[in-house]
């Protein structure tokens, strides 16, 4: 595990950066401030109603998706870098596993789920 | 104090703190010079000089905007969630930085060989989300949100595709170590066999960098700038500090997986960084081109891009590497 050990040094580094930057420009800058100033911006007119508004669900649906997908990848990290140990027991496995996923892709695909205009 | 030196532990953190504070200034400074580039060329492009006024050929330019930006005025708007606005710029800069910490500059020039430094690699760009996402959503501003909603759609769909075609390069080494990676590309660099996975990689790379023509998050036209609408001072400066560095980073690793990273002809061991960052800035320059290039695409061609032709694409190069790999050695 030594060798992470760089790893969580160039974070700390990256972090104290970046808190550092905020830090120093909050420091310095100048502060003259009113209501009017910290309104959130709409284009000059007054702020209609609050933003935390709801919006559409094909947002979630696409996390969803995502999320279903990224598994099966992270599936497939791991047989890549063993695929040469596994040889064809490996490849046959991998291309069912594929397989199964096209099912589904293909399923995503006739419910209209990936067109985003509907 | 002899003692302390031969320490093996003090070693590691002393050596990793030099290498860390030679490659964070190296890289700041990279970005700041890679934003006055990209704006001479965005120049030149619409036959116009740029930026010259600042420093001989405008060279002083980056620095007068830092400076400029730590003396302006901040605006927090009412109502916003306080301590998400304040961390969603820092996430935007952070894992941009943190990936280098594995990328091979040189043959003896990197901070760390972890076996999973590809993984890491995306888990850092799957942390970049949450900047645009938590940036979009704590300003209290329509246009922010709206912007953040897009972009996270948009990463993460583009994301698949991007994590799918690297997996060619993985089974072509066998290993995630970036390292080891670029060994194996000591002959042939890795983009001649694996053509498609690398147009596919520098797609999703422009998409997951929010650059144009997938710079929707931030489309000026419709969402004023998006996600980071409500965003002044250095807290903005840091936004667009990320992107560049997102862009360098992203960069830095196609040409650790693709073209081969430091390794190149006649440099002696101790000069072949030269390579690697002639490779980066080719890269860089594409992404420029391609922004001054090519109109924005619409959302749903977006998503349709990402979904119905990267996805598919890029699973289809990981069956047929595999194929490809195993016929080869089993001869």
């Amino acid at each position: 595990m030594r060798e992470y050990i760089p790893v969580l040094l160039f974070l700390l580094a990256a972090i104290s950066f970046a808190v550092i930057t905020i830090g120093a420009s909050h420091v310095i800058m100048p502060r003259k401030q009113n209501a009017r100033k910290m309104a959130p911006y709409e284009c000059g007119v007054e702020p209609v109603g609050s933003a935390r508004n709801r919006f559409h669900v094909k947002f979630y649906l696409v996390a969803v998706l995502f999320i279903l997908f990224d598994i099966e990848a992270v599936f497939i990290y791991p047989w890549a870098v063993a695929f040469r140990q596994l040889g064809l027991y490996g490849l046959i496995e991998m291309s069912l596993f594929i397989l199964i996923l096209l099912v589904g892709y293909v399923y995503l695909l006739k419910k209209r789920a990936l067109d985003w205009e509907n | 104090m002899k003692a302390l030196f031969d320490n093996p532990d003090f070693q590691l953190v002393f050596w990793a703190l030099v290498k860390i504070a030679i490659i964070l200034n190296g890289l700041l400074g990279l970005v700041s010079y890679m934003i006055l580039a990209e704006r001479k060329i965005a120049g030149r492009m619409q036959g116009r000089p740029g930026p010259n006024r600042v420093g001989p050929a405008g060279l002083l330019q980056p620095l007068a905007d830092v400076i400029k930006l730590f003396f302006k005025e901040e605006f927090i708007p009412a109502e916003a969630n306080r301590v998400v606005f304040h961390i969603a710029p820092m996430l935007a800069v952070i894992p941009a930085l943190v990936t280098f910490s594995v990328i091979p500059i040189g043959p003896n020039f990197t901070v760390t060989d972890i076996n999973v430094g590809l993984l890491l690699f995306l888990a850092m760009s799957s942390i970049g989300v949450y900047a645009v996402t938590l940036g979009g959503w704590s300003s209290n501003n329509k246009y922010a949100l709206l912007g953040g909603l897009r972009s996270s759609a948009q990463m993460i769909s583009y994301e698949l595709a991007m994590g799918l075609s690297t997996i060619g390069v993985l089974l072509l080494t066998g290993s995630l170590s970036l390292v080891q990676i670029v060994k194996a590309q000591a002959a042939i660099p890795f983009f001649v066999f694996q053509p498609l996975a690398f147009l596919i990689f520098m797609i999703t790379a422009l998409a997951e960098t929010n650059r144009a023509p997938f710079d929707l998050p931030e489309a000026e036209a419709e969402l004023v700038a998006g996600f980071h609408t409500e965003y002044s001072s250095m807290k903005f400066g840091l936004f667009f500090l990320g992107e560049f560095t997102n862009v360098i980073t992203i960069c830095a690793v196609a040409t650790t997986l693709f073209l081969g990273g430091w390794n190149g002809p006649w440099l002696p061991d101790s000069l072949k960084f030269v390579w690697f960052f002639l490779k980066l800035a080719a890269l860089v320059f594409v992404f420029m081109w391609l922004r001054w290039t090519f109109p924005r695409f619409r959302y749903d061609q977006l998503m349709d891009l990402g979904w119905k032709v990267l996805l598919p694409l890029s699973l289809a190069n990981v069956m047929v590497t595999g194929a490809a790999v195993y016929w080869i050695h089993n001869r």
